[in-house]
């Protein structure tokens, strides 16, 4: 069901839904940028519906209510161990549709490779629904047009798509019906607010010769790229983490386990016992990173990893284009293929 | 043409300069900040031409120096200069006669957080309030603006150095253990940072605020306090007796106390001047050698409040060349 609600409406609901639901959302962190007196936008617990950023794209993605940064899984001293506590109270997260196709991604990753189901992502995954977040325009670097992210016509509680001061939504989660329908000035049918064009085009060859592992083409990135990991921290399908296990300083048999997010840029990564180091320049991490977005993931899971938000880009202080290589990946194996001809 | 009679003392002070070129001299014009708008800047290529040799000279201190003025044509300069004067909202004591003193120079500033992604504030705001403090006046002081610890301004060189500081601010739960913040304050910066049980731990008595870690740092653990703060040096100098580089007086200074310390300057600088300095001219720091860091302090901190953050050196020792009591 669709309702249209004012900017107080709005307001209203989401104090409504907060008494059941904690609500995360991306939020303007004033100076919280790299640089002086720079905003970032980051996901947030809000406590009301002026907290939250509708018409930006966020700098981080919204996997991060899912897959904290860092986490700590369980406590253990001597012969106990126990897991970390958990707020139960089921949660709305607000996302756009491209990072709303990512969260598939995710539950792919750790709910759906091999036999087991991460049990410390189910238990938060479980308590979370999707607010999809519409979008109006393209923002820059976006190229969710051609990685079919564009659009999300399910899967979520209901959307929101401001204009003018008026609220838009559109309920899929009939529970929620009740609460909007009091707080909404009239109501209609609602679509959701989605992109059709992009400004940045991709193409993804369908089949990749292994070739493309010794192509020149990323020989530049082993100058370029600095291995800071920002693409990986902020891509919304990135989903690898490390472990810590830390011991108390001052009582050494208490500790626990942590999960905090790791990067295939960043040194260290494919380290091995024995000092062993599989990938040692960054061209070859270039490499890894953007096969593994567009053309490992689909051989296992038959679709592509990348959702296109472009966040990877946004966020690259080098001015590495991670859509443009994608490019130069379609132009090298077309350039193979004559060759091969 | 006429003979030449004029009052070289006056003509100084009017931010013109004495040439070795009998009856030329440059008009000096003040840029605080370093940052001028392409009309103005315009207009001073239409002064060089109208009436200078059509060359321009940038000066050390961001100032411009538009020399071959012959004499006569001063007036005329000044009333050309007013529209620059205005657009730089130069304070001035009377319109149409030019810059009314030249004794307090040009307040430097490096870009800072304007441009550069190190600078902790903005240096070019912070030289514009302190000019528009400062000026005009003819006692020698000189102060200068760097957006942080890397001193691309050289302030160490002025009577007042500001350095831009960030107090990083540390959240554990973004924090993944990737260790850059650690290498690049390592590599970049003094080391003021360490792992300890998979997490960051800085020393604060290290950490300079260069902010550093928080341009590094990939996942926004690493953000900038609201506050800015500053790194006050004071009485560096150049010079023929003993050059001299600003030594640290206040750390994680805040913006009031450091114009006010400034203004209040002027007061013991009147007061303590050597009566016979050469042209009235004497550098802040000889007149505090003579008087002792002390009395300077008491004059300084009139109706000053600082910041609870802020750390000031009890004692202050100045080193450099001692050309007068050595020689060289």
């Amino acid at each position: 069901m669709g309702y249209v609600l004012t900017q107080e409406g709005f307001s209203d609901a989401i104090s409504q839904l907060r008494k059941t639901y904690r609500i995360f959302a991306p939020v303007r962190k004033k100076g919280a940028g790299r640089f002086t007196d720079v905003d970032a936008i980051l996901y947030d617990e809000v406590n009301g519906s002026e907290e939250i950023e509708l018409h930006e794209k966020s700098d981080y993605s919204a996997k991060e209510v899912l897959t904290p940064l860092s986490e700590t899984l369980f406590y253990f001293t001597e012969g106990i161990c126990k897991e970390a506590d958990l707020d139960t109270r089921p949660v709305l997260l607000f996302l756009r549709s491209c990072d709303l196709h990512a969260m598939k991604r995710q539950d792919q990753i750790y709910l759906a490779n091999g036999m087991e189901k991460d049990f410390f992502y189910q238990r938060r995954r479980e308590l979370v629904h999707y607010v999809l977040i519409g979008c109006s325009h393209s923002f820059e670097n976006c190229f969710c047009v051609d990685m079919k992210s564009n659009v999300s016509e399910d899967g979520y509680a209901f959307s929101v798509d401001e204009a003018e001061g008026m609220y838009r939504i559109n309920v899929l989660d009939e529970r929620l019906d009740a609460v909007f329908s009091t707080a909404a000035t009239s109501k209609e049918e609602v679509v959701p607010a989605h992109v059709t064009q992009n400004e940045v085009h991709v193409r993804i060859p369908e089949t990749i010769p292994a070739e493309i592992m010794k192509h020149p083409l990323w020989d530049e990135y082993t100058t370029r790229c600095i291995g800071c990991g920002r693409c990986n921290f902020v891509c919304p399908t990135c989903t690898c983490f490390t472990m810590q296990d830390v011991y108390y300083s001052d009582n050494g048999r208490v500790g626990e386990r942590r999960r905090v997010g790791s990067s295939c840029m960043v040194d260290g990564y494919t380290n091995v016992a024995g000092g062993g180091q599989y990938r040692k320049t960054q061209g070859e991490r270039m490499r890894f990173k953007v096969l593994h977005k567009i053309l490992d993931f689909r051989k296992r899971f038959g679709y592509d990893m990348c959702v296109g938000c472009g966040r990877c880009d946004d966020v690259c202080g080098e001015y590495i284009s991670y859509s443009n290589i994608i490019n130069k990946v379609a132009d090298a194996v077309d350039a193979m293929e004559k060759e091969g001809r | 043409m006429g003979n030449l009679d004029i009052n070289v003392a006056k003509l100084k002070k009017n931010a013109f300069r004495y040439s070795k070129v009998r009856g030329e001299t440059a008009s000096r014009i003040r840029i605080p900040g370093g940052v001028i708008d392409s009309k103005s800047l315009g207009r001073v290529v239409e002064i060089a031409e109208k009436y200078g040799n059509g060359v321009i000279d940038i000066t050390n201190r961001q100032g411009i120096e538009i020399p071959g003025i012959r004499l006569e044509d001063v007036d005329k300069v000044n009333a050309e200069v007013q529209l620059i004067i205005d657009s730089l909202r130069i304070n001035q004591t009377e319109e149409g006669k030019g810059y009314p003193a030249s004794g307090t120079r040009n307040v430097i500033a490096c870009p800072g957080a304007r441009l550069c992604p190190f600078g902790c504030y903005d240096t070019t705001a912070f030289a514009q309030k302190m000019e528009k403090t400062i000026y005009p006046n003819d006692r020698h002081v000189k102060v200068a603006f760097t957006g942080c610890s890397n001193d691309c301004a050289k302030v160490r060189l002025a009577d007042f150095g500001v350095i831009g500081m960030t107090e990083p601010q540390y959240n554990p739960d973004r924090c993944v253990a990737c260790e850059q913040c650690i290498k690049y304050c390592r590599r970049r910066s003094v080391g003021a940072l360490s792992l300890k049980n998979g997490k960051v731990v800085r020393d604060t008595a290290k950490c300079i605020g260069c902010g550093v870690c928080v341009t590094y740092c990939p996942t926004r653990a690493w953000t900038r306090s609201k506050e800015h703060y500053f790194r006050l040096v004071i009485l560096g100098r150049t010079g023929k007796k003993n050059p001299r580089l600003a030594e640290d007086f206040i750390k994680w200074c805040d913006e009031e106390s450091i114009l006010k310390i400034a203004a209040n300057t002027y007061a013991y600088i009147e007061e303590y001047i050597d009566p016979n300095a050469v042209e009235h001219k004497e550098h802040i720091g000889y007149i505090v050698d003579r008087t002792g860091f002390e009395k300077f302090k008491e004059y300084i901190f009139k109706d000053v409040t600082l910041n609870e953050k802020a750390e000031v050196a009890q004692r202050v020792y100045w080193g450099g060349k001692h050309y007068d009591q050595y020689g060289g």
